[in-house]
């Protein structure tokens, strides 16, 4: 991959949630806020790794530059899907934030230790649901410098 | 193990940086914004680690909530401290932000591969430096639930 594609690629976003009116929310305020942004969905644990590891329907998957992560998820929940992606040396740089209605501080702790980039606490109210997606895009897609990974 | 004076209990934030005049920027511009902060400011890499591990004399040092962290440092350099930091099972939960003038590609897929929590290039214009740093505030003091305030010890 060239220097000027990685200028002129858009932002791969993948989001791993599994509730549907969250889903809906996410992708209309990122939407909103900037339509160079991809949103990929993976609506639990194995089809998320799936996607990161290009595998099955996924092989063509981009890899995605942020990834959002429920916790609760069904097959494989987010803290198995957490730590493979940060156990494995070719995903562990992709930033990893655990957007997650839990009100377990179990799961605030665990989620550091098992090096999530940051914890959301996912609000129950739409409106601050979707301040919350936009500031993730604010803070993560625009002042930060994200890993493009040398190799395609 | 939530205390009841969790709130009034301010959060401390290491900025570990050598350079004078952004240490102060970095300050004026979080006094701004965050009445109930602390920051440390340390020099070097050697004194951060100092400050982490309450070593020497920083034996009272509180455990900081955030470390913003330079990677171009005397003594240790930043990837030094930083990959100290996140092999250490109790430090590695502190989100460590880079906070650096390098723009290369090279030490921002350094610093994820190290577990950096994210990487932010520090503008030259003292305007855009400013709102950086407010930014910072805005997401990682604010929005971010910061693991420090859970734990038992």
């Amino acid at each position: 991959m060239s220097v000027v594609d990685q200028v002129e690629k858009s932002t791969e976003v993948l989001l791993v949630e599994d509730n549907l009116g969250d889903v809906r929310l996410a992708r209309e305020a990122f939407r909103d806020v900037d339509s160079d942004i991809h949103l990929h969905l993976a609506a639990d644990g194995i089809e998320a790794m799936a996607f990161l590891r290009q595998q099955g329907a996924h092989i063509n998957a981009p890899r995605p530059d942020l990834i959002v992560l429920d916790l609760n998820l069904p097959k494989m929940n987010g803290r198995e899907v957490l730590a493979q992606i940060k156990g494995d040396e070719n995903l562990k740089m992709i930033p990893t934030v655990v957007l997650s209605s839990s009100e377990t501080d179990a799961d605030v702790l665990i989620s550091y230790q098992l090096q999530a980039n940051c914890y959301l606490r996912k609000p129950a109210q739409w409106d601050a649901f979707l301040g919350m997606v936009r500031s993730i895009n604010a803070f993560w897609l625009t002042n930060t410098k994200l890993p493009r990974k040398p190799q395609s | 193990m939530k205390y009841a004076e969790d709130e009034s209990t301010p959060i401390h934030v290491l900025l570990v940086e050598d350079n004078p005049g952004d240490a102060r920027l970095t300050k004026e511009a979080f006094s701004a914004a965050a009445e109930t902060m602390r920051l440390h400011i340390v020099a070097d890499g050697v004194e951060a680690m100092a400050f982490l591990r309450h070593e020497g004399s920083h034996v009272d040092a509180p455990r900081p909530d955030l470390i913003l962290l330079d990677l171009n440092l005397p003594k240790m350099d930043g990837r030094e401290v930083l990959a100290k930091v996140k092999e250490d099972d109790s430090l590695k939960l502190i989100p460590t932000v880079i906070l650096t003038t390098s723009n290369s590609d090279e030490d921002i897929l350094r610093s994820y591969q190290l577990q950096a929590n994210c990487y932010l290039s520090k503008p030259v214009q003292l305007e855009a430096f400013d709102d950086l740093v407010r930014s910072i505030n805005d997401f990682w003091l604010t929005k971010v639930k910061l693991p420090q305030q859970l734990q038992t010890e």
